[in-house]
């Protein structure tokens, strides 16, 4: 069960991502409990697993045309669909990797696995309740799941 | 002064390992250090160590959640190689225990991701600092 600290970690990893990888502030929305089946996800999607003291997944989900204009901000002219995958992981990684300001080296996290459209779900852990933060940067909504035990 | 004096006022090759393309080319474009030349870059640990044998490089990025070996590993690696490498440690991974473990594996610098051009040329201008 996530507690509201542990949320908030996870918000800030967020919106300090937006400020300076894309250099413009994301604003996040009141996080939800999704009590029944797993939330709907975007284009694109960027799973971390998480062990250790804690157990579980954070995944990073977000629309071809946000990642695009992210990927644009960066300066970065390639916008393929091996680039958008690649920085949707990327994503997920970077936010998930620096909550352990707060979470210390017992959050352990993988390397981001990657799944691409609509029609897949993404597999939670028996038990733990998804925790979903809405996030919206220029005029485009993503969201960061956390899911943890 | 006796670790930094092969570096003496020439060219350093810059080698960037990283996972991710978008941050190896966002590394390679956003480098601006005049003495760093880029030679190679290297998608996971077991890569970095191959193109350092064979492009011996006097600088490199390196993330630390890599696929097949992970970074620390890798800077332990290098720095048996070549003692006098110069690593920059570029992770998600924002914790200090994280950033003491790299310096302790011989790296001589950290910076989290994400971070901004500035940030980014500081860590290399201080990273080569009297090489």
């Amino acid at each position: 069960m996530l507690e509201e600290q542990d949320i908030r970690a996870f918000v800030y990893g967020t919106t300090q991502y937006f400020e300076v990888a894309a250099q413009q502030a994301a604003t996040v929305g009141s996080p939800f409990l999704v009590t029944q089946g797993a939330p709907e996800i975007h284009d694109y999607t960027g799973v971390i697993t998480v062990s250790g003291r804690r157990d579980g997944v954070v995944h990073f989900s977000a629309p071809r045309g946000m990642l695009t204009v992210l990927l644009m901000k960066m300066n970065e002219s390639n916008v393929t669909h091996d680039n958008l995958r690649d920085l949707v992981g990327e994503v997920a990684n970077t936010i998930s990797g620096n909550v352990r300001r707060d979470f210390g080296k017992v959050f352990v996290i993988s390397v981001p696995t990657v799944v691409s459209g609509h029609a897949q779900s993404i597999e939670l852990p028996p038990g733990c309740r998804p925790m979903v933060i809405p996030i919206n940067w220029r005029s485009h909504a993503a969201k960061l799941v956390v899911c943890l035990n | 002064m006796a670790a930094t004096a092969p570096f003496l006022g020439r060219l350093l090759k810059l080698l960037i390992a990283d996972d991710s393309n978008v941050i190896r080319r966002r590394i390679e474009r956003s480098q601006q250090v005049d003495r760093l030349q880029v030679v190679r870059l290297a998608s996971n640990g077991h890569e970095a160590l191959e193109l350092f044998r064979q492009t011996d490089p006097d600088v490199v990025t390196m993330d630390i959640t890599m696929p097949q070996m992970d970074g620390n590993e890798g800077v332990a690696r290098l720095v048996e190689m070549k003692p006098h490498v110069r690593i920059l440690v570029v992770p998600a991974l924002a914790d200090k225990a994280t950033a003491v473990e790299a310096m302790e594996k011989g790296a001589n610098g950290f910076l989290s991701k994400p971070f901004t051009d500035r940030q980014l040329n500081d860590a290399l201008e201080q990273l080569i600092a009297g090489a």
